[in-house]
């Protein structure tokens, strides 16, 4: 499986792209089922296994699609920046690759995030959307996603685009603390951290077990559908080279 | 860098009164917004401070899009790179152009839209400072914005869309000073984030469009 550009066997790569190729095509198939398996068991903990919530009844159980997506919609942003410096200090091809694909499914997450959110608000709320500092901080890294989109696909040329908007990804990262830590700074409806403390998670384990498996299903899906996107547009890149090759022979 | 400065204040000027529309558009935005929500002047009086901050934002979008365009078509930028002065600084004099032409007539302004919105004389004053301690935060996010885009034709929306998911942190903090004043708490705090917020842009704006404009070729 060769799917890469001729050029980049002979750049200074830390992972030859076609090795990488090589690698993500054995390496989806088991990350993919590993995924399925994850989903299966904690879907079954979180829907069926896990105790109903004191005061939220059943509505709790919105939870573990909500939370693990809000914590990919962070990581995928996390895995753009360490990727756009990738870019940036190595002008790594693969780096770019993998920071243009986390974009969108990075945004996807994000509006899983808040459409989830919205259900859930809507009974424990009264409202589907509140402007409150969480739910606000979470729609501007959506619009950071479609803007970081919107920014790649605007410059034509390929190593440009990849690079213009590596630096724009790492002025975004500003934002990543205020979303992370908007609840402990300002206190507004949305509840406060309860995994990650410093006393300790703030949860039972009959939901807190259920919490991390989902958490790491999601992790799982994240890694399959990048490493999914990455090949794709390796092998897109490999198609436009030999476009623009056959197109200067023939001329 | 002083004479770049220079050149960018009267180029902005000179250049169909840039500033000067600028403030006609600051000024019909916040007279158009009591239309829309009635004349209510305790309202209008209450929400003013935000009303002028959003106004400012839109206003100062206005220019960004020539921030750097003009210099790139006409070879400028090329020489500008080339010259002794690291290309860090010459950002940083351009957004303070930019700052000087674009913002300072608005606040300039400020006070006749306060009139407008009723605001009374002590929040308008909280309101002007904390206008000239947050506007150099947006000046300077709209030069890395602008430089990001200035190969591109019609930039103008893509800029937007760039520079306001970073200008909400600035917005936060200079409504919310207003805010505690009008609630009569402390106006150290947000006036200290605020400061905070311009202080870190003022670092990492002018590195990061200088490391955009050195892609621009």
């Amino acid at each position: 499986m060769s799917v890469v550009s001729e050029g980049a066997a002979k750049r200074p790569s830390i992972i030859n792209p076609g090795r990488f190729a090589g690698i993500a095509d054995r390496a989806v198939p088991i990350l993919g089922v590993a995924t399925v398996l994850a989903l299966a068991v904690g879907l079954y903990l979180a829907l069926w296994a896990s105790p109903e919530d004191y005061q939220q009844g059943s509505t709790v159980r919105i939870m573990y699609i909500h939370a693990p997506s809000a914590y990919i919609s962070l990581m995928a942003y996390l895995v753009m920046c360490s990727a756009s410096l990738g870019t940036l200090v190595w002008r790594h091809p693969l780096a770019d690759v993998a920071a243009r694909c986390a974009a969108p499914i990075g945004a996807v997450f994000t509006v899983a995030t808040l459409a989830t959110g919205a259900i859930w608000g809507k009974p424990m709320w009264g409202a589907w959307w509140v402007w409150d500092a969480r739910l606000t901080s979470m729609l501007i890294l959506f619009f950071m996603y479609l803007g970081l989109i919107a920014l790649v696909r605007a410059i034509d040329e390929p190593v440009r685009a990849a690079r213009i908007t590596a630096i724009a990804t790492l002025i975004g990262f500003v934002n990543i603390p205020i979303i992370k830590f908007s609840v402990d700074w300002w206190n507004t409806l949305h509840q406060g951290a309860s995994v990650i403390r410093l006393d300790g998670p703030a949860m039972p384990a009959s939901m807190l077990t259920p919490l991390l498996v989902m958490a790491l299903a999601f992790t799982l899906l994240f890694m399959t559908l990048h490493l999914a996107a990455m090949r794709t547009e390796l092998i897109r890149r490999r198609a436009r080279s030999l476009r623009l090759r056959t197109a200067r022979s023939a001329g | 860098m002083l004479a770049l400065y220079m050149r960018d204040v009267r180029l902005a000027w000179s250049a169909g009164g840039g500033g000067g529309v600028g403030v006609i558009f600051y000024l019909a935005v916040t007279a158009v917004a009591p239309f829309a929500l009635g004349p209510d002047l305790p309202l209008l009086a209450r929400i003013g401070p935000a009303l002028l901050w959003i106004a400012m934002l839109l206003a100062l979008l206005l220019g960004l899009e020539r921030l750097f365009q003009a210099d790139h078509e006409d070879g400028t930028l090329d020489q500008l790179r080339l010259a002794d002065t690291p290309l860090v600084l010459v950002v940083l004099a351009k957004a303070a152009a930019h700052w000087t032409a674009a913002a300072l007539p608005l606040i300039a302004a400020t006070p006749l839209a306060g009139i407008l919105l009723n605001l009374p004389p002590g929040l308008l004053a909280v309101t002007l400072a904390s206008l000239v301690l947050g506007t150099p935060a947006l000046a300077l996010i709209g030069a890395v914005g602008a430089a990001l885009a200035v190969t591109l034709r019609r930039a103008g929306v893509l800029i937007a869309v760039l520079v306001l998911p970073l200008s909400i942190p600035v917005v936060i903090f200079g409504v919310g000073a207003v805010e505690a004043a009008a609630a009569g708490r402390a106006v150290g705090p947000p006036f200290a984030l605020l400061g905070a917020t311009t202080l870190l842009f003022a670092v990492l704006g002018p590195i990061a469009a200088a490391a955009a404009l050195r892609e621009a070729d």
